[in-house]
């Protein structure tokens, strides 16, 4: 009896492509992660830290500012879903750009702007920066899955007897669900892992497990302790990371079943037009602090923006703004080329492997695997590689080379999350039909896949930019003083005095925000990108 | 015989969705696989394209195509939803397997619109096209290359039932102008019968019977074949002269052999007329072209037809008699 084979999926080749972003993972993130969990275990601190009610008191401000944050995301989020998935409304594509700018603003810049609206700063100003990010993804995720949902099932409870309301909350809402605690596991995680919006606006009086154990490691030099910080927040990480592949799991196949997308149409009757206020609303909020921002900027004229080609009051910098500035271009640039050429490794590495035999549970752990980044603490990364990496030949760890690295590794899994639904949005039979026609597997991928892909690979790339530009968490760890990017410069100059540092900070910020809006406006430009859903 | 299929069999897991299958296609030939769905139909038209790992052999002109993927195999495929490519318009889409060979292209191009009636169509984007004329791209794009065989997955299904008769008239058309070898995939036995020289019939992953459409048509092989082609009542019979008996009267079959038989009863074997067995009308309803009765005759419900003109009323007491044209023999 001779096999009939099917010429489409050799199966040796997507697993060896794999080990190109496995190996990177390995190297540039599984190693350090697993030296601060040594470090912490071997000076025997773990459980010092562990026992001690401070660590927990840590922990419980922590989880529950991530969680007010995560429900105030939720629920500012969902109006605007609402509003970009069923209705009609002139302007729908500003709505989502400006929810967009915030996602990708740099921590610092937030933190700035959260600390101009609310000087006293505080938990309010916490939680409500770490929402004002967030809103984006949970608008965005829920949309997705809205925007493709079969209204006929809501219209079916209506004509039961439900009323609109009772029609959202026993029908519609339930099938959110899977959408929602994707979203809500992701968000938790980044209000959790929020570093730059933290340390700014919670000064010495409210501390995460983040900025304790940058605390820790840079001020205290207390390794041990950091280290068992770091393990605390692993382990944190790792439980939301897997409630969210969980739902992803489910929202994807929900996606599958999906029927035609309804029609968007004006809104109507009482509580749709509610709806659609708030959710207005939301976005008009959402624009306040990066208004008040840039407004501040001018305060002093242009004073901030001239003092960019200086070093700030009493030389408070080793680099100008200016040379911050380009240091932040080079290491985005290099960044993103790196992350856009791992990220997109992995994409098709996974999209073949589900598309063969492979089993199911095997593609999604990798998936959750390459995902790990995208939780784990920037800080815990950077923390590791001061401590792994003078053991690699080349002198890595004064190597200006260490920031991209870094920055790559944040930005790997959000290129994955943007190519990853498209190729797997590709119809089986479509690459068949190719394939029937005369196209050999590597003409499939060229002539399907990358045309269909395309599009969302541009939009990979400007997103992955403006992230890595922003990247603040890790970059803080490495960059030397005189390789500071303008993020690490901005955190500098607001720690020191002087009027002269604040005008700076504030033009810098400005900076970025335009570069950010830029960079968003062309994300959203190229067509109706599915970026940000989770 | 251009194609010969012996011994397959696809295994999903721990089932076998097709199971031991032999089959020969001739060249020039179009063969219907016709069955219910989840008969392993289309598990077996994949695994003649070799989209799908199957044990046995695909032989094309005697040579085993075990070790030739798919895109060498020289075969044309025609899916239900099209599958056009949707980045590219009507022509990229059609000189896609000539691109893939080298060939030369605008000539062939229009020559198939022509064909598929859709010439004017070259630069028109695929999603702006209907249902119908995506078919007729999908079918054009699939024969572009001169395939050696043409596999057709229930090409016609996903589309409304005027469009869908239409269409078929156009496919026999097209299979028999371009003198296709090809398989066609269907649960339609009025498609089947349209495009196909011969059907196999298919049921729970093996082939039944296969034969020409009047000939499967009129001698189903076993009782669960004849009720797939319509025959809601099967009753025994016996067969003297070329004339068939059974409880519910006669009817000449001059085809049929001698000796004890079954008949197979389509709603059309029984009309009211002036003589044959008297019944009861207890329900009717009306058809596109025909009106269909309920009738109880001896304590028994069964089906029949009649004019729109001179249909009987519920309640009204008719005599049934036996058309020939509704009546399939089966074996005793």
């Amino acid at each position: 009896m001779a096999r009939t084979r099917s010429g489409l999926s050799p199966r040796s080749g997507p697993l060896l492509v794999a080990l190109v972003p496995l190996g990177f993972l390995a190297v540039f993130f599984v190693w350090p992660v697993v030296a601060i969990v040594r470090l912490g275990f071997g000076e025997g601190g773990v459980l010092a830290v562990l026992g001690s009610a401070d660590t927990w008191q840590l922990v419980a401000f922590t989880v529950g500012q991530a969680a007010a944050s995560t429900a105030l995301a939720v629920l500012a989020g969902l109006p605007v879903a609402y509003l970009l998935a069923r209705t009609s409304v002139p302007g729908r594509g500003l709505v989502r750009v400006v929810i967009l700018v915030p996602f990708v603003l740099p921590t610092v810049v937030v933190g700035l702007a959260f600390r101009t609206l609310l000087p006293d700063g505080g938990v309010l100003a916490i939680v409500l920066a770490n929402s004002f990010f967030n809103v984006a993804v949970v608008a965005r995720t829920v949309a997705g899955l809205w925007s493709h949902l079969d209204g006929r099932a809501a219209d079916a409870a209506r004509s039961l007897g439900a009323s609109p309301l009772r029609a959202f909350t026993s029908v519609t809402l339930p099938a959110l669900a899977p959408a929602l605690t994707s979203a809500a596991a992701v968000v938790f995680l980044f209000c959790a892992t929020s570093f730059g919006v933290v340390l700014i606006l919670g000064g010495s009086r409210y501390r995460t497990l983040e900025t304790e154990i940058y605390l820790r490691t840079v001020e205290l030099l207390d390794l041990s302790g950091a280290a068992a910080l770091s393990l605390v927040q692993l382990v944190a990480v790792v439980a939301a990371l897997s409630v969210g592949a969980l739902a992803r799991r489910r929202r994807e196949s929900a996606l599958r079943l999906r029927g035609r997308a309804s029609v968007a149409r004006r809104p109507r009757g009482a509580l749709s037009w509610t709806v659609v206020g708030v959710a207005l609303a939301v976005v008009t909020l959402l624009l306040v602090p990066v208004v008040v921002l840039v407004a501040r900027s001018f305060d002093g004229g242009l004073a901030g923006y001239r003092a960019l080609a200086g070093f700030g009051h009493e030389e408070s910098l080793q680099v100008s703004g200016w040379e911050a500035a380009a240091n932040s271009l080079r290491a985005a640039t290099d960044a993103t080329v790196l992350a856009v050429v791992l990220g997109t490794l992995a994409s098709v590495v996974l999209v073949s492997l589900s598309r063969g035999r492979t089993r199911r549970g095997v593609v999604e752990t990798m998936d959750t695997v390459l995902m790990l980044p995208l939780g784990v603490s920037a800080v815990t990364v950077g923390f590791g590689y001061l401590v792994t990496l003078d053991l690699l030949p080349g002198d890595l760890r004064t190597s200006p080379a260490l920031v991209p690295l870094a920055q790559a590794l944040v930005v790997t899994p959000l290129v994955i999350r943007m190519l990853l639904p498209v190729l797997r949005s590709i119809d089986t039979r479509l690459r068949q039909a190719a394939a029937s026609l005369g196209a050999s597997p590597w003409r499939v991928w060229r002539e399907v896949d990358v045309p269909v892909a395309g599009r969302s690979l541009l939009t990979a790339v400007a997103f992955g930019y403006v992230v890595a530009l922003g990247e603040f968490g890790a970059t803080s760890f490495l960059a030397r003083p005189d390789t500071a990017t303008l993020p690490v410069a901005v955190a500098r100059l607001l720690a020191r005095p002087g009027e002269l540092n604040n005008q700076m900070a504030y033009a810098a910020c400005a900076l970025l925000v335009a570069v950010t809006v830029a960079a968003v406006a062309m994300v959203e430009s190229v067509g109706r990108s599915r970026v940000v859903e989770f | 015989m251009a194609l010969t299929v012996s011994g397959l069999t696809v295994h999903y897991g721990t089932v076998a969705a097709v199971s031991d299958v032999d089959l020969a296609v001739a060249d020039g030939e179009v063969l219907a696989l016709l069955g219910p769905s989840g008969c392993g139909k289309s598990t077996l038209l994949r695994a003649v394209a070799g989209l799908e790992p199957a044990s046995g052999r695909v032989c094309w002109d005697d040579v085993d195509l075990a070790g030739v993927p798919v895109h060498r195999r020289g075969f044309g495929l025609v899916f239900q939803d099209g599958q056009l490519f949707p980045h590219r318009d009507v022509v990229g889409n059609v000189e896609f397997g000539l691109r893939m060979r080298g060939e030369p292209r605008t000539d062939r191009v229009a020559e198939l619109l022509e064909l598929v009636g859709l010439t004017g169509y070259e630069r028109r984007r695929v999603h702006e096209l209907s249902g119908g004329e995506q078919q007729r791209v999908a079918l054009a794009r699939a024969l572009a290359p001169r395939p050696r065989l043409l596999l057709l997955d229930e090409p016609l299904s996903a589309l409304d039932r005027a469009l869908r008769e239409q269409l078929a008239m156009d496919l026999a058309r097209v299979l028999e102008t371009t003198g296709s070898t090809a398989l066609v995939v269907t649960h339609d036995h009025d498609e089947a019968f349209t495009l196909a020289d011969r059907v196999a019939v298919m049921r729970a992953g093996r082939i039944i019977q296969v034969g020409e459409p009047a000939e499967v048509w009129r001698r189903p092989v076993d009782e669960d074949t004849a009720r797939f082609l319509g025959c809601g009542e099967v009753l025994s019979a016996t067969v003297a002269g070329g004339v068939a008996r059974c409880a519910l009267g006669e009817v000449r079959l001059p085809w049929a052999a001698d000796g004890r038989a079954r008949l197979g009863l389509r709603p059309t074997a029984l009309r009211p007329a002036d003589e044959g067995v008297p019944g009861e009308v207890v329900h009717r309803v009306h058809r596109r072209d025909h009106v269909r009765l309920r009738v109880r005759v001896d304590g028994r419900l069964v089906d029949a037809v009649a004019g729109m003109g001179d249909a009987p009323p519920v309640g009204a007491e008719v005599r049934l008699a036996m058309d020939e044209d509704g009546v399939a023999l089966l074996p005793a």
